[in-house]
């Protein structure tokens, strides 16, 4: 049988479910990072959302009769990146309501991967972190030495907000061994991460970068620590798995410089202003939001365009 | 996936696939059929001047012109008219074919003779009559290409011998075998068409093209006809669309031509070195065009190589006669894989603006199934027009008209890359042909009921 088809004939191997995947392993070295730091529950969460969320895809897929989208494994991604944005003490019960926000009513009731305006892990987190503060808010950290499992104690920017404990040590920080979400605390896990993206080219510097530094300058501006800041929260993991979603930021490189610096603005006000010890995930939200438009002001401009007289 | 860490733009780089570079150029005969169509060209095709049963010598014209850009056919055997008919092509669109049964003597026709050129005029004639089109596969008469309207005035002869497609090497190998008839064509036609400049491109994975080009210039430095401002080569970095005309001028004297415009309208004509080559043996001999050289590969072909082949001659027989297939053809392309046009039978004839057949097996043949688009931006850092692709095409699903002028999309070249970077493969340019036609459309419904807009 001969095929008529409309050219280009050939195809780059990259696809949907490969850059998925290169993401997914961009993560292994955070859930392992979390075993480490608080016990085994680290990577049974990650492993749990992944597989309700990839749940709940197909299943709204077939609710909805529509093709069957989990094999693009994107839901995976979605639930891992919630798991990670997520303290070891969440239970199971609002683990699965925010893998139900995040992918039957962020992700699919918007039309699915591709139509979401809305970050689909940032959105639940917000959810979460709204109606289940109590449960959302118990950070933890396991204490291998004392043999005890996890131990409750402040994430580092809630003392440094309310300034009741002792600032864990840079090297802490760094490798993420205090208390916080599972998937936030090891800087190392998530540079590892991200240079992997970085190096694989799924995912380009601008946003990350602009993002980092725009929340940087900012604490260290307002008289914070701007190292504290940048090691602490969910910038990091923000900067690499977030900033850089495809589906809900910009496509250009201006536009992708705008959502960086305004996301970055926006978590430093919030995080040094407001009530909240941290604000990630409200910065991308608005960022996210404001992105359609972004994307029409930072239009390149078509080679040998000319402008067109209004419609009448 | 390659690293890009400054999200810049950058042209794709699909395998090359040049399996034939430096192969030389075998000539095919003794073929049972030729079906010539008379519409070979963009613009009105011929009306048949032969009958059923006539004979007809080489190089015998088939058929009249019916318009000022429609160029003349001519019969590429000797042998006997066996029939007139209309055939459907591949496209849908009508053409009429002219049948001959070859009588394997290749009798050359009287009437082939030197033109005798002494003004532009004379020049463009002849050209007309030797029945030429853009051999780079546009098929755009080459008489109109080179007589531009008086208010657009040309200084440039571009000329592309960049072949950036994969597989094909017909271009270069011609330029391998005849470099100086390549030269003498440019000469002639920057002589009576009033060139001052002349710049050839070439992309640097074809060292030898450029090297025997390079040569063929320096050897001509003293000619009289030598252009006023120079004749010079350009080496590109290999990058596909490098061969796009567009992409060609910027890059070789850094023009932009306008949205919807044409190379004229910033005073440059692009011709392909097949073209010009052609047109210096033209000059010689008289001989109008009626052979073509076309590579021929793709995962389905057991001998791949180039081939001179009569124009007419099916398709079926040319693979037959170069080897024949090593699995079930599953696609078969006229041109190259980005830009090629799929071909509905094998007894299809090769026709003038052929440059390659690649037939493809049934795996690569298989289409892939679109999903949906993730914005990864991957299509709008390929476009050599600095387009949106993924935006483009949006719009054209939604028949947004003023969409798709805002967004300029009859920039689009269709050179296929963003297609090819998608990685939801989605049919990106497929849709965005679509969006032209409906913008071109809509222009002419408007100017139609006298619209100003």
């Amino acid at each position: 049988m001969l095929h008529v088809s409309a050219s280009p004939h050939i195809r780059d191997r990259v696809t949907t479910r490969s850059i998925m995947l290169h993401v997914i392993i961009a993560l292994i070295p955070v859930i392992i990072a979390s075993f480490f730091i608080f016990g085994l529950k680290g990577p049974m969460l990650f492993v749990f959302s992944a597989a309700v969320s990839a749940g709940f895809e197909a299943l709204s897929r077939v609710v909805m009769k529509r093709e069957q989208t989990v094999g693009d494994l994107s839901a995976i991604v979605t639930g891992l990146l919630l798991a990670a944005s997520l303290p070891a003490g969440t239970p199971l019960w609002v683990l699965i309501t925010g893998d139900f926000v995040a992918i039957v009513v962020i992700k699919q009731m918007f039309g699915g991967l591709g139509d979401n305006f809305a970050n689909p892990a940032v959105t639940a987190r917000i959810v979460l972190s709204v109606s289940f503060a109590g449960q959302v808010a118990s950070y933890s950290v396991a204490d291998k030495l004392a043999g005890i499992d996890l131990i409750s104690q402040a994430t580092p920017l809630m003392v440094a907000k309310e300034g009741s404990q002792a600032i864990p040590s840079l090297l802490d920080l760094f490798l993420g061994n205090h208390a916080g979400c599972i998937g936030e605390t090891s800087i190392a896990a998530l540079l590892a991460g991200g240079i992997f993206l970085l190096v694989t080219g799924v995912i380009d510097i601008w946003a990350p970068l602009t993002f980092i530094g725009t929340t940087v300058l900012f604490s260290w501006a307002t008289g914070a620590d701007p190292l504290l800041h940048l090691m602490s929260g969910a910038l990091i993991l923000a900067a690499f798995f977030m900033v850089t979603d495809y589906v809900t930021t910009p496509t250009t490189i201006p536009g992708k410089i705008i959502f960086g610096v305004g996301a970055g603005l926006i978590t430093g006000l919030l995080r040094i202003y407001s009530a909240m010890p941290e604000g990630v995930s409200f910065a991308i939200l608005f960022m996210n939001i404001l992105t359609p438009h972004i994307e029409r002001w930072t239009a390149p401009r078509a080679l040998g365009g000319i402008k067109h007289a209004k419609a009448k | 996936m390659r690293m890009n860490l400054l999200g810049l733009s950058r042209s794709i780089h699909p395998k090359d696939n040049k399996n034939t570079a430096g192969m030389a150029i075998t000539p095919l005969s003794g073929f049972s059929k030729v079906t010539i169509p008379l519409n070979m060209q963009i613009g009105p095709g011929c009306e048949a001047i032969v009958a059923k049963g006539d004979h007809v010598d080489v190089g015998q014209p088939l058929g009249r012109p019916t318009g000022p850009w429609s160029v003349p056919v001519h019969a590429s055997v000797s042998g006997q008219v066996a029939s007139i008919s209309d055939e459907i092509w591949s496209d849908g669109s009508l053409a009429k074919y002219v049948t001959i049964i070859p009588d394997g003597l290749d009798t050359v026709s009287p009437e082939v003779k030197p033109p005798v050129i002494t003004d532009k005029a004379s020049f463009l004639e002849a050209v007309r009559n030797s029945g030429l089109v853009g051999l780079g596969g546009a098929a755009f008469p080459a008489h109109i290409k080179l007589n531009p309207p008086a208010d657009k005035p040309v200084d440039t002869l571009i000329v592309n011998a960049a072949e950036c497609e994969p597989y094909i090497t017909a271009d270069c190998a011609v330029c391998c075998n005849d470099p100086d008839e390549v030269v003498a064509g440019t000469l002639a036609t920057a002589k009576w068409c009033g060139f001052d400049q002349v710049i050839f491109g070439i992309e640097d994975n074809k060292p030898d093209g450029a090297r025997a080009l390079q040569e063929a210039i320096d050897r001509q430095r003293n000619h009289p006809d030598w252009p006023r401002n120079g004749m010079t080569l350009k080496v590109l970095k290999t990058a596909y669309p490098t061969g796009a005309e567009k992409v060609l001028i910027h890059l070789l004297n850094g023009r932009v031509v306008p949205e919807g415009g044409l190379p004229c309208d910033v005073g440059v004509v692009v011709h392909n070195v097949s073209t010009l080559h052609f047109l210096a043996r033209y000059l010689k001999t008289g001989m109008p065009l009626i052979k073509k050289v076309v590579t021929v590969d793709g995962s389905a072909v057991a001998e791949p190589g180039n081939f001179e082949v009569p124009i007419g001659a099916t398709i079926e027989e040319v693979i037959e006669k170069a080897g024949g297939t090593k699995s079930n053809p599953g696609k078969i392309i006229m041109g190259g894989p980005m830009m090629g046009v799929t071909v509905d039978e094998l007894t299809r004839p090769i026709v003038k603006h052929n440059n390659a057949i690649l037939i493809f097996n049934e795996e690569e043949a298989a289409l892939p199934e679109e999903s949906a688009c993730i914005l990864c931006g991957r299509c709008i850092r390929a476009c050599p027009m600095k387009l949106m692709p993924m935006a483009l095409d949006k719009a054209a699903r939604a028949l947004s008209v003023k969409e798709l002028n805002d967004r300029h999309v009859l920039t689009c070249i269709e050179c296929g890359s963003c297609s090819y970077v998608c990685p939801a493969k989605r049919y990106l340019v497929q849709n965005i042909r679509n969006g032209k036609a409906l913008v071109q459309a809509a222009a002419a419904a408007s100017a139609g009921k006298g619209g100003k807009s």
